[in-house]
């Protein structure tokens, strides 16, 4: 059974005009929304208090708000979490810088007074040094990444498919950010690891269709760069929808049985899957063929009466000579 | 023709039943237990095991079995009932020297206990806990060290006679200003002799002449690490308080500790007792009259107070103190450079030295002791309600003799072993004022949340599991259902790795175990899509397997490389359970290799490799 026709020929060098507007379309709708709309920064960086709490019976949530506002708290915003009886009450960051950490007890105490049978779901307190740390780390994060990728892509094949690769990645990362800022989900630590892990997956998928390029230019005779980019997209094809299939599937097991807690998680790696299977397509090749990769930047060296299988295995730097 | 040779099916054998072995804890659940530990974090006299036993017969509990570690004795019971009764009566026999806590133990049978196979950890996210992260304050503690210093060179001067015109602390110095140059080169020789690990420097003031001194960085770092080990001393002594079955105390960089109490609910509770104080008291012993007899009679003299040694024995303090906690710098056990015996050396600020060298001038061969002082909070139910408050817990640590005067600087000798030295001194560091300590991060899950992440994410990873197995079984046939058995081992052997790992299972980390089973199927993907390729190129169904394997075998490894570059750094940066995604996220990707590329070899040739003629593959 063949979900995707395993012989394609699609022409996807001729739709690259199309694919470019998409995605400058895409990433300036990012750019904008991060503009405009900026991202919902939760707790792990901008400090602060969250305390989600079950009552026995679906309070008034007027009567929670003014315990808080009896308790002197102001700011604060308070939430049913997924059902009526589940409340989620956030306390900004400058309560937490003045308290400290007895901010929890204290309005946990509050908490209490509307109804005494409340029990404790979950209490989150990050003191506001913690969170400029861990958006550095964050950030710094993606940038190591990304610049191991550029050395070990450069090495393994050359520098065109690197900057190819990183363009990528560049612009799943834009993109995906751009979605959670638009759906204003919110950029926790989990937000983080989800997007190195978009990155990690768009990299798979984009290394599988250029190993097929390099065979390609090794082992084809004929056919220009283009064409043979082309005939390489349309052999991983159905490897590409395949494996991507597979991966939504669980993620969106992840998403709707996985809980509140790993949502945010679940919806950037969902998008990030998507955006990064359509990269791999349609940018990565492109902007590789954009630099100008060539037959020759993938030939093995030629030697006296060499054809032996190994040269294949050769890095590519050693080829360009 | 496909075949394997005899060597890989044996190994391809040993790794899955390996697999099989080492996962096969998680299976089981938990027996209620009971754990007994040292309170103050020492190791455990075989003795306790006897007396134990004894609270066991005599409340007739049945107790399913026993273990004695240094660390901690634990016992297993039926149910949850006897559980809390024996816990009960263990506290009530044993005193505050012991911790009883209630426990979960693993329910893993002896003969994969003797495999050293243990199950996965559950983090707090799933089993319900508070974490804390404290942050000791650093400026303070150098700001203390450095007032210490002044204090001492102004004693030292004093004693020295030489006049000065004032000490201070200044940005991070000392200033010393001097009135004439002659006084100047004298302190300069006295202080460095004395203080040697300051950096002194002679400056020239308007109309004086000054001695900058500097503590070096090196010096500084050393305090640093003194003040945050002494810090997670102290922050042990009180979580032994609480009672907490497997607590987590670790450094985290240079100036965090973090502390994980599984199980515990009452934060507000965890947060006095984590921030009550301790400290010791250096006291003299009174001479004049015997402890036996204010003991037996129950009359002590008015100046003194009665305490009992560590075994037992009376014995009668002053009330006035020589020295306190405020005043100890640091306790560090060693040897004694001549007899070679275990000691402790203390080192005294100069307020404390001065006090001390008073006290031992006059009383050479007569007794000091040192009393540890502790803040405990405890509950008390007066008239069925629940009131906090404060007890005072003092215990008797030591008692010397004074051999000769001594002040900023002296050692206790006479310990029976090295062991007790190093008890003595963390002790008497945990009683020392030990720099100001925040939380800074505080996160509590509370049970009812543990259970439901445990309940989600064990579903989440078996829909998307079986999600994957029927696409696979469908697309590819036979070969998918191969690919399914390399998948299922695949599941199998990471939760091994992760269990001998000792890793602590968080919802991330599931997160993580869900993507690898999406993702390790992307190996054979890549492997069957090729065998159809070369199938159409009109090879015969043999060569194409073995051409399907071979050419897709690069394409594997390189995108595996470049996945696994992205979860190392995941793991180089991250905390705590994002930290757990990329462990499992990298094993997975590890794992997969060897499954989805060797395994399915293995199953696939067993299926066609022997046949001569293989007309179609069920691909």
């Amino acid at each position: 059974m063949d979900i995707i026709r395993t012989n394609t020929r699609i022409d996807f060098m001729a739709r690259r005009k199309i694919a470019l507007i998409f995605s400058v379309v895409l990433i300036l709708a990012s750019l904008g929304s991060l503009v405009i709309r900026g991202l919902d920064f939760g707790l792990d960086f901008t400090g602060g208090t969250l305390i989600e709490i079950s009552y026995p019976e679906a309070p008034d949530l007027t009567d929670v708000r003014g315990a808080l506002a009896d308790a002197d708290y102001e700011n604060f915003s308070v939430q049913t979490f997924g059902t009526s009886r589940d409340i989620v009450v956030r306390l900004p960051p400058e309560v937490a810088a003045e308290e400290g950490a007895d901010v929890s007890t204290a309005a946990l105490n509050a908490l209490e007074s509307v109804d005494p049978g409340v029990e404790i779901r979950r209490v989150e307190f990050v003191g506001p040094q913690i969170g400029e740390e861990l958006a550095n780390q964050g950030g710094l994060a993606l940038l190591y990444a990304l610049a191991g990728i550029l050395l070990y892509v450069s090495f393994r094949f050359q520098w065109r498919f690197a900057v190819g690769a990183v363009a990528a990645l560049v612009h799943d990362v834009i993109i995906v950010v751009g979605m959670i800022s638009l759906f204003q989900i919110s950029f926790d630590l989990t937000v983080v690891a989800a997007l190195l892990a978009v990155i990690g997956y768009s990299l798979n998928d984009t290394i599988v269709v250029y190993d097929r390029l390099r065979e390609n230019f090794r082992v084809k005779r004929k056919g220009t760069a283009k064409e043979l980019t082309n005939l390489s997209i349309n052999q991983m094809l159905s490897r590409t929808v395949m494996t991507s299939l597979t991966t939504l599937m669980v993620l969106l097991a992840l998403f709707y049985f996985g809980g509140e807690i790993i949502h945010a998680f679940a919806y950037t790696l969902i998008v990030g899957v998507i955006v990064g299977t359509y990269s791999s397509i349609f940018v990565a090749s492109t902007a590789a063929l954009i630099l100008g990769v060539s037959k020759q930047d993938l030939m093995p060296v030629v030697k006296e009466g060499a054809d032996q299988p190994d040269q294949e295995d050769l890095p590519a730097r050693f080829r360009n000579t | 023709m496909n075949r394997y040779p005899a060597w890989k099916y044996i190994l391809l054998t040993v790794v899955v039943a390996f697999g099989i072995i080492y996962a096969l804890p998680n299976l089981f659940g938990d027996d209620p237990a009971v754990q007994v530990s040292s309170s103050r974090g020492f190791e455990l006299d075989p003795a306790l095991q006897g007396v134990v036993e004894e609270v066991v017969d005599a409340e007739e509990i049945q107790v399913r079995s026993t273990e004695f570690t240094p660390d901690r004795l634990m016992l297993r019971v039926n149910g949850s009932e006897e559980q809390l009764a024996l816990a009960d009566a263990l506290r009530e026999q044993l005193g505050d020297a012991y911790v009883v806590a209630l426990n979960l133990a693993p329910a893993t049978p002896g003969w994969l206990r003797a495999l050293n196979a243990s199950p996965m950890v559950l983090g707090l996210d799933l089993q319900g806990g508070v974490h804390f992260l404290m942050e000791v304050d650093m400026d303070t503690a150098g700001a203390q060290r450095l007032e210490d210093f002044v204090g001492s060179i102004r004693n030292l001067l004093r004693d020295e006679r030489i006049r000065y015109r004032s000490v201070r602390a200044e940005r991070g110095q000392v200033i010393v200003e001097l009135r004439t140059a002659e006084d100047r080169e004298t302190a300069l020789t006295e202080i460095a002799r004395e203080l040697e690990q300051l950096d002194l420097e002679p400056v020239d003031g308007n109309d004086t002449f000054n001695i900058r001194a500097t503590i070096p960085a090196e010096v500084m770092d050393e305090m640093q690490r003194n003040a945050l080990q002494q810090n997670i001393t102290t922050l042990r002594n009180r979580v032994n308080e609480l009672g907490v079955a497997e607590p987590i105390i670790q450094q985290q960089g240079a100036e965090r500790i973090v502390v994980q109490l599984p199980g515990v609910q009452d934060t507000a509770e965890a947060k006095r007792i984590l921030g009550s104080t301790a400290t010791l008291e250096y006291r003299a012993a009174d001479e004049q009259n015997d402890p036996f007899e204010a003991e037996r009679t129950g009359r002590v003299p008015p100046q003194s107070k009665l305490y009992f040694e560590r075994n037992g024995n009376p014995i009668l303090l002053s009330r006035r103190t020589i020295a306190s906690g405020e005043n100890l710098i640091n306790a560090a056990a060693g040897f004694d450079q001549r007899s070679g015996s275990p000691n402790v050396s203390v080192t005294l600020d100069a307020e404390g030295a001065r006090r001390m060298l008073d006290f031992t001038s006059e009383n050479v061969g007569n007794r000091m002791a040192v009393v540890f002082i502790e803040q405990r909070p405890v509950t008390r139910t007066v008239d069925g309600e629940q009131v906090r408050d404060t007890r005072r817990v003092e215990e008797v640590i030591s008692v010397a003799n004074v051999r000769e005067p001594f002040g900023r600087q002296f050692q206790t000798t006479g310990l029976d072993s090295s062991r007790e030295a190093s008890q003595l001194a963390l002790l008497l560091r945990a009683g020392a004022l030990a720099a100001p300590m925040q939380i800074i991060e505080e996160r509590t899950v509370g049970p009812s949340l543990g259970a439901d992440n445990i309940e989600q994410g064990f579903n989440s990873v078996i829909i998307g599991f079986c999600l994957v197995l029927v696409l696979m079984a469908i697309y590819y046939k036979v070969f998918g259902l191969v690919a399914n058995l390399a998948l299922t081992a695949n599941l199998v052997l990471v939760i091994a790795l992760l269990s001998m790992l000792g890793a602590t299972l968080t919802l991330p980390g599931i997160a993580g175990i869900v993507l690898t089973v999406g993702m390790a199927v992307d190996a054979n993907v890549l492997i069957f899509e090729r065998i159809r390729e070369e199938l159409r190129l009109g090879n015969t169904p043999q060569a194409a397997i073995r051409a399907g394997y071979d050419k897709a075998f690069s394409t594997i490894a390189d995108a595996n490389v470049t996945t696994l570059i992205a979860a190392l750094v995941l793991f180089m940066f991250g905390t705590g359970p994002v930290k757990g995604f990329a462990v499992t996220l990298s094993l997975g990707i590890v794992t997969s290799m060897f499954t989805a590329i060797f395994g399915t070899r293995g199953v696939i040739n067993l299926i066609y490799g022997g046949r001569k003629r293989v007309k179609s593959l069920a691909l």
